[in-house]
């Protein structure tokens, strides 16, 4: 059985609950207070992530951090259409490890500017601001062109891939930490196509798109 | 929105800061109220003393979190005898940052109405949407509101239920800034569990929302607890976020209400007679 450790606020951690939602992969989850108790920072969490970090995933003998590497191993190991994490096609999977990249500095920057203002993390929430709308910038841009292409998805990918829940759920909280998507309306129909992917579950803070047109 | 609170009666209200239990040992820690810069720290025997610059400010520790004023306190903290009860886990659930005012945030705590649409499949569900008739009263000896008969169906009541109820709740609002419910216990009939919101108004469009669940549940885990909570105030952040003005209009003519807003329009009203100002936008005199 897999395990996730998981706190449910965690933009992290809703990645790996929306993969693992999408892929209908069975699991159990064991729940470690972020804030206020700062479970991960204590001694039983730190043996199994000493980096004091969630989420962390649990398959067997197999215990990963990191909600990137979590992502590339539950594609890889259980997505039998392979498009999820496209390994026969190097380009393609090139694109999606660049996205992959991306979402960590959306992470940084969006979701520093949360924590900051929600989780009272001593952060240079400006900073973090002005970074993210850097970030979102290129990433509406990006998405624009690639409407222009008919592609749906962050990677040149025909469906959509783990780069797109990597990037999701960060750019989703992103007005948690004052970080209006108003501006940028490619990004926001981007949102909408994630929020349809059959499997798609919400989090506190991310509501369900309504029926499409 | 830094600008000092000259509002003499938030001034004269006692605040909440912190959950005691969650403030590390002799450390100076910070934190804002009114929009003022407050140092806090605990001593080795969990007493707390708070500090404006140099200045000791007063302090109660009371329901698990510290309280504190920066002005002269117009009257005690109002009463909460349910936490004294032996039975009672009382927790300390929940401090969320809301960029909204304490007014706009008590409004919702006392909202039914949203409960189907934003806590989807916990504290309600689409189509039992009906907010039925209850009784509001404000009591004068107590200077507090009172809502009864709050009925409401849910599917998952609190952390320790299993399957939907028809709950009741009783809502008091014994302060500007703090509400309290007691809602139908799930694993004890004759008894209320009782949820409390305290909010510390960081600036007059900033809250830190503190949660205190004291329930009659011995199944339950602490953290059980805390996460069930922490779960719901997440919910309700984006909508607090996305409302406009920030600050409580009490102007009866700026919003209008619906017969499940009665509650409101008495705690508007209340606020109103009050002369509160900080947080919301007064009335056209």
């Amino acid at each position: 059985m897999i395990t996730l450790y998981d706190y449910e606020l965690s933009g992290n951690c809703y990645k790996i609950r929306l993969l693992l939602s999408m892929l209908g992969i069975r699991h159990e989850k064991h729940a470690i207070e972020f804030y206020p108790a700062a479970e991960h920072r204590k001694e039983a969490f730190l043996a199994i992530n000493p980096l004091g970090e969630l989420p962390v995933l649990q398959d067997g003998e197999l215990t990963l951090r990191d909600s990137q590497a979590i992502l590339v191993y539950l594609a890889s190991e259980y997505d039998t259409s392979g498009n999820w994490y496209p390994l026969q096609d190097p380009r393609t999977l090139a694109t999606v490890t660049q996205w992959l990249c991306f979402a960590n500095a959306i992470t940084a920057s969006a979701g520093g500017a949360r924590l900051a203002d929600g989780f009272f993390h001593p952060l240079d929430a400006d900073a973090c601001r002005s970074e993210a709308h850097r970030l979102f910038r290129v990433l509406d841009e990006h998405l624009w062109f690639q409407e222009r292409e008919r592609q749906d998805w962050v990677a040149t990918t025909a469906s959509p891939s783990i780069a797109d829940i990597a990037c999701f759920p960060y750019i989703m909280l992103s007005e948690e930490g004052g970080i209006s998507r108003i501006d940028y309306p490619a990004i926001r129909r981007w949102t909408d196509r994630v929020k349809r992917i059959p499997g798609f579950i919400p989090m506190p803070g991310v509501f369900p798109a309504g029926p499409g047109l | 929105m830094s600008t000092p609170c000259s509002d003499p009666v938030a001034l004269g209200l006692w605040h909440p800061l912190a959950a005691i239990e969650d403030i590390p040992p002799s450390s100076d820690q910070h934190t804002r109220l009114l929009g003022q810069a407050l140092r806090y720290r605990k001593d080795a025997g969990n007493q707390v003393a708070v500090f404006d610059g140099d200045r000791p400010l007063p302090v109660t520790q009371a329901y698990g979190y510290v309280w504190t004023c920066l002005g002269t306190p117009a009257r005690p903290l109002f009463d909460l005898p349910e936490y004294a009860e032996p039975d009672r886990r009382n927790v300390c659930a929940a401090t969320v940052g809301v960029r909204v005012s304490a007014p706009r945030a008590v409004e919702n705590f006392l909202d039914m109405g949203h409960f189907p649409f934003v806590h989807t499949g916990i504290l309600g569900v689409e189509p039992h949407t009906e907010v039925r008739e209850y009784q509001v009263e404000l009591n004068e000896d107590k200077d507090e509101i009172l809502a009864t008969e709050c009925i409401f169906y849910q599917p998952q009541a609190a952390a320790g239920a299993s399957g939907g109820i028809m709950a009741d709740y009783i809502y008091r609002v014994p302060h500007p800034y703090c509400s309290v419910l007691y809602k139908s216990c799930p694993t004890d009939e004759s008894r209320l569990d009782v949820i409390a919101l305290f909010l510390q108004p960081v600036d007059e469009e900033t809250v830190r929302a503190h949660a205190l669940v004291s329930v009659i549940d011995t199944q339950s885990s602490d953290l059980d607890i805390r996460l069930f909570q922490q779960t719901i105030f997440s919910q309700d952040k984006p909508i607090l976020e996305n409302q406009l003005p920030k600050r409580l209009p009490l102007d009866p003519r700026a919003e209008t209400p619906i017969r499940a807003d009665k509650v409101a329009i008495v705690y508007r009203r209340w606020l109103r007679a009050k002369g509160l100002q900080y947080g919301v936008i007064p009335a056209a005199a």
